[in-house]
């Protein structure tokens, strides 16, 4: 318990309109890498945001560890075009990093050369690779990043992914991140949390694949984009306990079920 | 220098400069964080503030204050909801204005300066108003300068900010404090419908001169001055009435700022 970061119990998250997340309980723990899946409008982004303190849970509640030192990249990051600021300064703002530091940060993301240049400049690519450069100079407790592969090729991924894990080796910080490609996520990760409006079900990667939550979630081999949003109805708590069990021992496992927030089998998202 | 103080037109220039200074480095975070709307809305609604401390007989300041403060703090808050933001603003901006000059006309006297809280009076500047605008441009710019960098972190990015320990929220009210001390300092130079430009004009123009936000609030303020300086003179020898041309010397260094921006892009 007391090598958790972060936890958020009964957290729930609306717009006014719509319960974007409801019924959230889920615990970062120092020095792992987790990472978040789920389907477009599951809550993603909402959920990395509520965990961070950049936005408010409309129910439940978020605790952090005391001066929790977090190092954060957005998925977007738009800067208006009319403020003059330089790709240097950007990454300085952060913390109180000196001179040399930033220029060893911004070459350990690959842009050292980009360091006087404006930050309005930069590519939707180059953009992250500042602001991950940002985050690692905070030297953080916790990586909080959202799609943090967003617009890299596939070399550029996995050298990505290497550099995750050669920070969380150096430093020992926590990981949470948010991505869309399950293939390397679950090379990457110790622990894999699904989320659809609530978390589906979590623990490690090859168990999680295993559960016909996640199945469902993510469709059964080849079926494709569609089954992304196709509603599984063959399962039950039931079920799913009996799955648990049969699944690896230890790993914390729990299922619930889901998809509710999504239009019924087949049919036209709303 | 009391001698010096004396005369309306070393006062003029005082006051603009005072403001101009001030509206400088606001005006940057304004635009910076697309609030040009709001700057309009509270300015306008500070008519009605001119308007209930003429009814109220007390100070023309405070009153402006007073009201653009509790516009500026209703405009921070009341967003989402049924109306998209700028909406919202249009109906205060709009709102504020018609029904300060609606309050306007019921008070006696008031009707023959209409022009002046519109346009300002910048040459019946009292030194009395000259110490007030000098007090509240002062504690703008204190302001502004404190939060300085806490107001670029959220002005970069909101949700960066507070997940790196920031707030925000704090960083609006600030900035939000700082409008309305703004709008009433500028009110009697420019008047309501101008004070808007004070803002954005200088602002604008520093941007194609500048590679850091220091400097494009520095620059601003420079070239805000030297507008107020420049429309002076020309108002005073034309015989034109002395906010618009302050205005249209600050849209003059605009333009030449771009065109130098743009040769020197060239050159590179």
């Amino acid at each position: 318990m007391s090598s958790n970061l972060i936890e958020a119990r009964g957290l729930g998250v609306s717009d006014g309109r719509r319960r974007i997340l409801y019924d959230v309980d889920m615990a970062l723990r120092s020095g792992e890498i987790v990472t978040i899946v789920g389907p477009n409008g599951a809550g993603k982004t909402t959920l990395l945001r509520a965990l961070v303190g950049a936005l408010k849970p409309s129910e439940g509640e978020v605790w952090r560890r005391r001066r929790l030192r977090i190092g954060y990249t957005p998925q977007k990051l738009t800067i208006d075009r009319t403020l003059p600021l330089t790709v240097d300064r950007f990454v300085a703002l952060g913390s109180g990093a000196g001179r040399a530091a930033r220029r060893a940060a911004l070459e350990t993301v690959g842009i050292p050369e980009l360091d006087g240049s404006q930050v309005t400049d930069l590519s939707g690519g180059e953009l992250q690779r500042a602001a991950l450069a940002r985050a690692l100079l905070r030297e953080p407790d916790l990586l909080a990043l959202d799609e943090p592969t967003e617009g890299l090729d596939q070399p550029g991924e996995a050298a990505f992914y290497r550099l995750i894990d050669r920070v969380r080796r150096q430093t020992g910080a926590a990981v949470c991140m948010i991505s869309h490609d399950l293939h390397v996520v679950m090379g990457a990760s110790d622990r894999v949390v699904c989320l659809n409006g609530h978390v589906c079900c979590e623990g490690a990667p090859l168990h999680v694949t295993g559960t016909p939550e996640y199945r469902a979630l993510f469709g059964l081999g080849t079926q494709g984009a569609l089954a992304l949003y196709r509603h599984e109805h063959d399962h039950t708590h039931g079920h799913v306990h009996h799955q648990t069990h049969g699944a690896v021992g230890t790993e914390h496992h729990r299922g619930r079920d889901h998809g509710h927030a999504l239009a019924g089998s087949g049919g036209a998202q709303p | 220098m009391t001698e010096l103080l004396g005369d309306f037109m070393v006062r003029a220039a005082l006051a603009g400069v005072g403001v101009a200074l001030a509206a400088g480095p606001l005006g940057c975070l304004v635009v910076w964080r697309r609030m040009a709307y709001v700057g309009d809305t509270v300015a306008h609604a500070a008519l009605l503030g001119v308007a209930l401390a003429l009814a109220l007989e007390i100070g023309v300041i405070p009153g402006v204050l007073a009201v653009a403060l509790l516009v500026a703090l209703a405009v921070a808050r009341g967003s989402g909801g049924r109306y998209a933001a700028d909406t919202l603003l249009g109906v205060a901006a709009h709102g504020g204005l018609a029904v300060g000059l609606v309050v306007l006309s019921f008070v006696s006297g008031a009707q023959g300066d209409l022009s002046a809280w519109l346009f300002g009076d910048i040459l019946a500047v009292g030194p009395w108003d000259l110490a007030l605008i000098w007090a509240a441009a002062g504690l703008a710019t204190a302001g502004l300068a404190l939060g300085w960098t806490r107001l670029l972190n959220s002005t970069i990015n909101e949700e960066l900010a507070a997940a790196e320990g920031g707030d925000p929220e704090s960083d609006r009210l600030l900035l939000t404090v700082a409008l309305a001390l703004l709008v009433a300092a500028a009110l009697k130079v420019v008047g309501a419908l101008l004070v808007g430009a004070m803002l954005i004009l200088p602002a604008a123009a520093a941007r194609p001169l500048v590679r850091t936000p220091e400097a494009m609030a520095l620059t601003a303020a420079g070239l805000g001055a030297m507008a107020v300086l420049g429309g002076l003179r020309f108002a005073w020898m034309a015989d034109t009435p002395a906010g618009p041309s302050i205005v249209v010397a600050a849209l003059a260094l605009f333009l030449v700022a771009n065109a130098v921006g743009r040769m020197r892009r060239m050159v590179r």
